[in-house]
């Protein structure tokens, strides 16, 4: 460090930022976090087990049994809980002046948004396996495993909604909190969206719930295995990731007045 | 009154003008206005490469927010920002500015030297980081979570984070805050090393006396604007101007005026009250032509000085007058 600085010789770095090193040290610093060991891994596998072990569970449905209607759901769960937190984590940093400093770098806030979606999928793709894994072992859902892989992989498109959510409520609420109001609000948001148990098709609680946002993602996670994909599901599960996306949008604009 | 201030075209007077020595930085008419708050109020300031700026004043006064202008994080309301020629984002882009600010901006879950790849992997270019480390004096500390480094040592790591990509421009915010004297010299040493090869430093401060023993030149802001901005030397003699107070009958305050280094005359019925920057002409004057007793001579405290001129006098135009020694 003893030559002139000069000014003229520097470049930008390509990608707006984007590199491997940071979603490696991201990555080692979530699996770190025992809450998020505890929601990814333990948390989902658990419900799993306690839910999917009662009477009834090898009776058919669609192409598989209800073993695996429940397995399917609480992977769903895991990893919107995961994806979540993951996606809260924003305002952690938020308020610890991390994004601030990373406001001093290069790295584009746009990049710095994508990494951290990516990171909130990554995870919730572990959390799909994981329950994937204790059901495989437990050798009690039953599906084809064609039918098996495409549940999984639609299950973690559908996670994409609730990274989202995670980023939109970290903006929204200060700090820690964001994890109290999505801890909660997602069981609830699960009980209404027929994740942990089946609501009355034609009730007035189904009414209601068809337009909650864990609902349609449900219904187009476990189309493969029920075989029906109802148009208002899709439809459900596409309007609300538009609106999580712009709410985080809309506030992360908002934010760099005053990082 | 005549405002004090070093004209615009000091860039070319310190540095020969050429592409590559664009000024280090260059604010145009900047005003931000939050809301119906003026936070600055117009502000023209040029600083060549390789000069130590401190930037002087009370809380309020606007220095964070044209830091801020300056770091692109919030955008003039008018006026233009140019760091090193560029615009302030596309300087922070090519890594060309650091800051280091006094309290936050690191992750407690992370270890140093993650911190520090981490940062490090955001730059197209950057020093190695094991040197970086070592520079810092952090080497040992390198596995150790964030969250267990004393302040001192947090701070160590802003700075190493700092210097990462080498950068042209390093603005700062109270640094030494917490150092004790021996680390202060430490610090203001590297900082002075680094300046040599063409880093410019600017740093918010309170401490006027800090700004003088380390600083090339000092900008006092008060309420947005530039009141001041001179050298060490021009701002100690403006604040080490002292009182004559006298009784005279039928003073003449013309007279009093003309004597060399006069900034004001006082005429309070039978005492007269005279400022300079140096009082012995006018204690002389005072008694050897004129029929003056009671002579008293009090000195305008440093800090006093700082007030006038950074204080509020309620009054928004008020300025300083400085008759300093050119620069």
């Amino acid at each position: 460090m003893t030559t002139t600085i000069d000014p003229t010789a520097r470049r930008v770095p390509p990608l707006g930022g984007f590199n491997l090193t940071v979603l490696r040290i991201e990555l080692t610093r979530m699996l770190r976090n025992r809450r998020t060991i505890v929601f990814t891994f333990v948390f989902p596998a658990a419900l799993f087990l306690a839910i999917g072990s009662s009477a009834g569970t090898q009776e058919r449905v669609g192409h598989g049994n209800v073993a695996a209607y429940i397995m399917v759901s609480m992977a769903l769960y895991g990893a919107a809980l995961t994806a979540a937190a993951g996606g809260a984590m924003v305002a952690t940093e938020r308020a610890m002046g991390w994004s601030r400093q990373l406001r001093l770098t290069p790295l584009h806030p746009a990049v710095y948004i994508s990494m951290k979606a990516l990171i909130a999928l990554i995870l919730g793709a572990v959390a799909i396996l994981v329950v994937n894994v204790v059901g495989l072992v437990q050798n009690k859902a039953s599906m084809p495993t064609t039918v098996w892989v495409e549940c999984a992989v639609l299950t973690l498109v559908c996670t994409m909604v609730f990274a989202a959510l995670g980023v939109f409520v970290g903006y929204l609420v200060p700090g820690e909190n964001a994890m109290q109001i999505l801890g909660p609000g997602l069981a609830l948001l699960s009980f209404l969206g027929n994740v942990f148990i089946p609501l009355d098709s034609g009730s007035t609680l189904w009414d209601i719930a068809a337009w909650t946002p864990m609902f349609g993602v449900a219904e187009v996670s476990r189309a493969p295995l029920t075989g029906e994909l109802p148009w208002y599901a899709v439809v459900n599960a596409v309007a609300w990731l538009a609106v999580f996306v712009a709410g985080a949008a809309w506030r992360m604009s908002k934010d760099t007045a005053r990082v | 009154m005549d405002l004090l201030s070093v004209p615009d075209d000091r860039a070319t007077a310190g540095a020969p003008a050429s592409p590559s020595t664009a000024a280090a930085i260059r604010l145009r008419g900047v005003t931000k206005d939050f809301g119906a708050v003026h936070a600055v109020r117009g502000i023209d300031l040029t600083v060549v490469p390789g000069e130590i700026v401190a930037f002087l004043g009370p809380n309020g006064a606007g220095k964070t927010t044209t830091l801020d202008v300056l770091l692109g994080l919030s955008h003039a309301t008018t006026g233009t920002a140019e760091v090193l020629g560029l615009q302030p984002r596309q300087a922070i882009a090519r890594g060309l500015v650091a800051a280091v600010m006094q309290t936050g901006g690191l992750l407690k879950d992370l270890t140093v030297r993650e911190t520090v790849t981490y940062m490090a992997s955001l730059f197209a270019d950057t020093q190695p980081i094991d040197a970086v480390l070592e520079h810092a004096g952090i080497s040992d500390l390198a596995n150790r979570k964030v969250g267990k480094c004393s302040g001192g040592e947090q701070q160590r790591l802003r700075f190493a984070i700092a210097l990462l990509s080498d950068p042209a421009l390093l603005l700062l915010d109270e640094p030494t805050t917490g150092m004790d004297v021996e680390g202060r010299r430490a610090f203001w040493a590297a900082i002075r090393a680094d300046a040599e090869r063409g880093r410019t430093v600017l740093f918010a401060t309170h401490y006027l006396e800090e700004a003088d023993q380390y600083a090339d030149r000092i900008v006092l802001m008060r309420k947005g604007r530039i009141v001041a901005d001179g050298t060490g030397s021009q701002i100690r003699a403006l604040a080490a101007g002292r009182t004559v107070r006298a009784t005279l009958e039928g003073a003449d305050p013309d007279a009093l005026s003309r004597i060399d280094g006069v900034e004001s005359v006082e005429v309070r019925g039978d005492t007269v009250l005279v400022h300079a920057k140096d009082t012995d002409p006018v204690a002389r004057y005072l008694l050897n032509e004129t029929s003056a007793h009671d002579l008293e001579i009090t000195a305008r405290g440093i800090e006093q000085a700082f007030l006038a001129l950074t204080g509020d006098h309620g009054d928004d135009d008020t300025t300083a007058t400085l008759e300093g020694e050119p620069r």
